[in-house]
């Protein structure tokens, strides 16, 4: 599996459509961050009840699971991604809300943000310098996904503090090698379609600064 | 959280857990195995991931 190997066994069309890909899925995911950033900013001022965050998670996933797979091949697809990411951006609201109320919660925000950012920028960039296969990864990251969303099921019941840093460092570390996954996926071709890309760079990004607020709320002892 | 609230976040991962096992199923059916040389170039950029989050822990 190294570089050779696949300049030797790609045609340049597929070179160029998998250049064409990534484009198109980095300028959809900036539009879709930003626009994600923007409804956040929204529920923020509009102050939503912490009980939102439940249904827009909810209506992101019926349309994430029903709708987008239908819509992707179509312009419509650009459409449900914005619904998406703008669903999911709605519901933080009330949690970034809430670390705001804290002494150095604005550090906090601004601190995972930004850690979100070279997490992402650095992964996404060793995936496209090092061009390597990283699909072997597969299994092991949803069979790890398949453990900590159980874990975390139990955990919101069973409500240890430890295990829910553990289930957080567990989901960085996920969502870290699934950028990873995603990135090798476009650029060998396993991704054709940008709207899906865009979608699974964004979950990626998404949970990674949940989590990783999380983990810096609790770790600086204000969570 | 309120009770309601636990229960349908608890429905909502449970419904994740559900639709994504078969991929996950199929994931490791058909990943490809990998080399030595594979595992350390994942082991590597996550080391420095664990560091980079504790630098970031230490800041705030």
């Amino acid at each position: 599996m190294n570089e050779q190997h696949y300049s030797i066994s790609r045609s340049p069309e597929a070179i160029l459509e998998t250049n064409k890909v990534l484009k198109n899925t980095y300028v959809l995911l900036s539009m879709t961050l930003l626009f994600s950033a923007l409804m956040a900013g929204v529920s923020m001022a509009m102050e939503v009840p912490p009980a939102v965050p439940l249904f827009t998670m909810g209506g992101a996933f019926l349309l994430l699971w029903l709708v987008l797979p239908k819509t992707a091949n179509s312009a419509a697809g650009i459409g449900v991604v914005f619904a998406i990411t703008g669903l999911l951006g709605f519901g933080l609201g009330p949690m970034l809300n809430a670390y705001l109320q804290l002494a150095n919660g604005s550090q906090i925000i601004t601190t995972a943000l930004g850690g979100t950012g070279v997490i992402f920028l650095g992964l996404s960039g060793y995936a496209l310098t090092t061009r390597r296969d990283f699909s072997f990864l597969g299994g092991m990251l949803f069979v790890g996904l398949l453990v900590v969303l159980i874990a975390a099921i139990a955990n919101i019941f069973l409500a240890i503090p430890a295990m829910s840093l553990t289930i957080s460092a567990a989901v960085i570390l996920i969502m870290s090698g699934l950028i990873l996954f995603d990135t090798s996926r476009i650029i060998h071709g396993g991704e054709t379609n940008y709207i899906m890309a865009t979608v699974a760079l964004y979950l990626d990004i998404y949970n990674i600064f949940v989590h990783l607020l999380h983990l810096l709320g609790a770790l600086s002892g204000e969570d | 959280m309120e009770m309601w609230m636990k229960i349908g976040y608890a429905l909502l991962l449970g419904m994740m857990v559900v639709l994504l096992f078969p991929r996950a199923r199929h994931m490791l059916k058909h990943s490809p195995k990998a080399s030595g040389d594979d595992w350390r170039a994942v082991l590597i950029p996550l080391v420095l991931l664990v560091l980079f989050v504790i630098i970031l822990v230490k800041m705030v």
